[in-house]
């Protein structure tokens, strides 16, 4: 796993290094892919689940998840909510941004081998979990069922459609998608991603399930894997607070005895569920 | 083809009854099938039935003024539509519609009610499944009602 | 031995070796920490007089340089300034070109670091340079910095280091540790810590100290544990804050508390800064590091709101986290004991106080609830 602990020993971890945008990408209404190539110096290799802290010139800096492939540029999928993450989906090619990091833990792909892999995503939720996807079907023989479960807001939220229908056609990986709300026109289901999880195919007892989307949509999805007997310590989420410094020195993304940027933003269910029990932790 | 008890058999919902129970239940039943496009109950009328869907899709609707018809949630094989006719002025409160070809076992509810009364340890059966499906059904709709991935933006 | 005068001989030997020289000295009606360049600058003849809520300077009756315990200050403000650029970065054809900024590199000598104090920069030592990623800033000015350390004899009502054990005594991590003693003639005795406080000593006219100098120095020190303030016990105490994150205690603190942040403003081992990037007129950007305090509802706010919005779990946050979850994030207990955060609240609450009512509720395991 990568760390940008070596790259950052004359300059201080806090300095962005130059990226340059070669791709960008309208996938919604309010969310773009960007691939970036460092200017100068040597790439980054982020794990599946890594993020960076992106910057824009003079604007400011936010964590995002990585969500391409290992052996790739660095793509970043980011949703237009304030000032910096619009300031982003609005560089073109050509923009030099500021990245820090890879920072975080990884998705347990390699805890995976030998396991059914059930991958549980809520709108954006998709995009975080898109790497440890294709780090399972780089080595698809080395896992049992493998089931995609994705939803969003309506048909129109749903990410990275034309990919989908892609991986739809595999014979080796289940598909399936929900939404919310249905616009007319929509002939697929409506109803909400946990549910998905019902009729998954997948055995319970050698099964890893990894989760990511809004935080109270996780632990719906957890609870209707518990539900069907997969067991707490094989379920994983990722988890999200104020983030600043990613390096574990400015105390912002604390939660309870951990810190996001270090000790997460995996997270096992069965360590995280006694501390979601606290409001306001 | 199938009997209706061996149906039955592989419906979560039924789980753990007994032979006899099944019987009798399979007893109130019959095969039917519905093309695309067609409803399997409307909104208002009589509840008189339950179905178990044995193939294809089915959307509960509800028609909305201004919107039209607006979809509620979509139901799959091996899951169980309707359970009005439980309850008093057993009326519908939805559309159902089927979204592709559906083949369905439908139930007759007057029938299972006075199977029930006269049964009452199948009634209570009955209930408690029937009582697991509404609330796992009320669960999804109240983190719908979350509305987790709203930003205000757009209705 | 020194004669209490020797120290404008440490202060002008220091300033000789080009160090800064940082210590204690009397200012709005406080002892603070800020530069001085002679010994008469320092508090003599002064002592603090703290309780709940209150801060008071009050003249002794002999001329201690030292007499004191602990005032508004801690050694962080030189260490971590509150408000630091990080770097500055200028707009190019081609994107952008980033100058990281570098503190003056005049080293700082400390004096008058007392063994809690000494503890609560070896804590932030641990926080900022023990981690996966070494604060830039922080280890060029900690990497040269010059310990003068004193024992006390004096600690304040509001102090409990014996309770964290974190002094009276400092143990290690000076370059000079000073022990005032006033019975019997007015002198202190002088530990050496490194080679290097051993050059700056050599520059000091000091006389060898005998078995009387060493039974009166140890004699103030003990006399110091022996008069400690208040005191917490620390049985277990990771485990019973982690259970009782719902105590009622909690809501009583909250109705008291106005989230003021002065506790985390003057505790020595509070660490939690926030990261702002700004432009200026010319189109220059810069990133400024600032001190930030867990009690402000921003700290926590993510897209649409904050996960903290009450007090009560700020307050939560702020003292199990300084009693409980540093351990498992740092090793240690955040808390030295020094007791600022006694004096300097507005309202007067007390930590001591409150994990003393915490734990008199404790929610013992096997009550239904918590497992490890």
């Amino acid at each position: 796993m990568a760390t940008a602990a070596d790259a950052q020993t004359v300059a201080g971890p806090m300095v962005p290094q130059p990226f340059r945008v070669t791709k960008r990408r309208r996938e919604l209404a309010d969310t773009w892919t960007l691939e970036l190539e460092p200017t100068g110096g040597a790439r980054v290799l982020p794990a599946p689940g890594q993020f960076t802290m992106l910057y824009v010139f003079g604007v400011g800096e936010v964590p995002i998840s990585v969500s391409g492939d290992v052996d790739g540029p660095l793509v970043h999928t980011v949703r237009a909510v304030g000032a910096v993450s619009r300031a982003i989906c609005e560089s073109e090619p050509g923009t030099v941004l500021g990245v820090r990091g890879p920072f975080g833990n990884t998705w347990p792909v390699e805890t995976a081998l030998g396991s059914d892999v059930v991958i549980v995503a809520g709108g954006i939720g998709l995009a975080p979990l898109r790497p440890a996807l294709y780090a399972v079907l780089r080595q698809r023989g080395e896992f049992g069922n493998v089931a995609l479960l994705y939803g969003s807001r309506t048909p129109a939220d749903l990410l990275y459609r034309a990919e989908l229908g892609q991986l739809r056609g595999r014979f080796d990986l289940e598909v399936d998608v929900t939404v919310d709300a249905a616009e007319g026109g929509w002939h697929g289901k409506v109803g909400v991603v946990p549910k998905l999880i019902d009729g998954a195919h997948f055995d319970a007892d050698s099964a890893i399930a990894l989760v990511c989307g809004p935080e109270i949509m996780m632990h719906f999805a957890a609870r209707a894997l518990l539900d069907r007997g997969v067991p707490p310590d094989r379920i994983y989420v990722s988890m999200e607070r104020n983030m600043q410094c990613g390096l574990g020195h400015c105390g912002h993304c604390q939660l309870g005895p951990t810190m996001i940027c270090r000790d997460g933003p995996v997270y096992r269910y069965d360590q995280l569920e006694r501390l979601m029990a606290v409001h306001e932790l | 083809m199938e009997t209706i008890e061996a149906v039955l058999r592989e419906v979560q919902l039924f789980e753990g009854l007994s032979h006899e129970q099944l019987e009798t239940i399979a007893g109130c039943g019959q095969n039917v099938q519905f093309p695309e496009g067609e409803l399997l109950f409307k909104d208002r009328d009589p509840a008189e039935s339950f179905f178990v869907l044995r193939h294809g899709s089915v959307a509960l609707e509800t028609f909305v003024p201004t919107r039209g018809a607006v979809v509620i949630e979509t139901l799959e094989a091996g899951e169980v539509v309707g359970w009005s006719w439980l309850f008093a002025p057993y009326r519908w409160h939805f559309d159902a519609r089927a979204l592709s070809l559906v083949r369905a076992t439908s139930f007759d509810g007057a029938c299972l009610r006075g199977k029930a009364e006269s049964d009452p340890k199948l009634g209570y059966e009955l209930m408690s499944r029937f009582a697991q499906v509404m609330i796992r059904r009320l669960q999804w709709t109240r983190l719908r009602l979350l509305d987790v991935y709203g930003d205000g933006h757009r209705s | 031995m020194i004669d209490p005068e020797a120290l404008d001989d440490l202060l002008r030997a220091l300033a000789a070796h080009g160090f800064r020289t940082v210590g204690p000295t009397v200012r709005d009606g406080a002892i603070v920490y800020d530069d001085i360049e002679s010994a008469a600058e320092l508090p003599i003849g002064w002592t603090d007089d703290q309780a709940p809520g209150r801060y008071r300077l009050e003249r002794r009756d002999d001329e201690a340089r030292f007499g004191y315990a602990v005032g508004p200050h801690s050694w962080k403000q030189f260490l971590l300034p509150a408000r630091i650029r990080l770097w500055r970065a200028r707009k190019q054809d081609d994107g952008f070109v980033v100058e990281q900024d570098e503190p003056d590199g005049v080293p700082l000598a400390m004096i008058g670091v007392r063994a809690c104090e000494l503890n609560g920069i070896t804590i932030q030592d641990k926080v900022l340079l023990g981690g996966t990623y070494a604060d830039h800033d922080y280890a060029a000015r900690r990497k040269d910095a010059f310990i003068v350390a004193v024992n006390c004899f004096e600690p304040a009502s509001t102090c409990f280091c014996t309770s964290m054990e974190t002094g009276p005594k400092a143990e290690a991590g000076y370059d000079l540790a000073l022990t005032e003693i006033l019975d019997g003639g007015h002198r202190l005795l002088v530990e050496v810590g490194t080679m290097r406080g051993a050059e700056v000593l050599a520059d000091v006219p000091t006389r060898p100290a005998d078995a009387a100098d060493l039974a009166a120095a140890g004699a103030a020190v003990d006399g110091a544990a022996e008069k400690m303030g208040r005191h917490v016990d620390t049985t277990d105490i990771r485990d019973m804050l982690a259970r009782n994150l719902e105590n009622e205690r909690w809501e009583e603190v909250a109705s008291r508390c106005l989230t003021c942040g002065n506790c985390t403003l003057v505790c020595p081992t509070c660490f939690c800064t926030s990261v702002e990037d700004h432009t200026d007129l010319a189109g220059d950007a810069e990133r400024t590091r600032e001190w930030d305090s867990c009690y402000s509802v921003d700290y926590s706010y993510i897209h649409g709101g904050s996960i903290r919005p009450s007090g009560k779990s700020r307050y939560r946050q702020w003292l199990t986290h300084k009693f409980g979850t540093w351990y498992d994030q740092f090793g240690s207990s955040g808390c030295v004991g020094c007791g600022r955060c006694i004096a300097w609240c507005p309202v007067g609450i007390d930590v001591t106080e409150e994990l003393a009512a915490i734990r008199s509720t404790d929610r013992h395991e096997g009550a239904g609830d918590g497992d490890d």
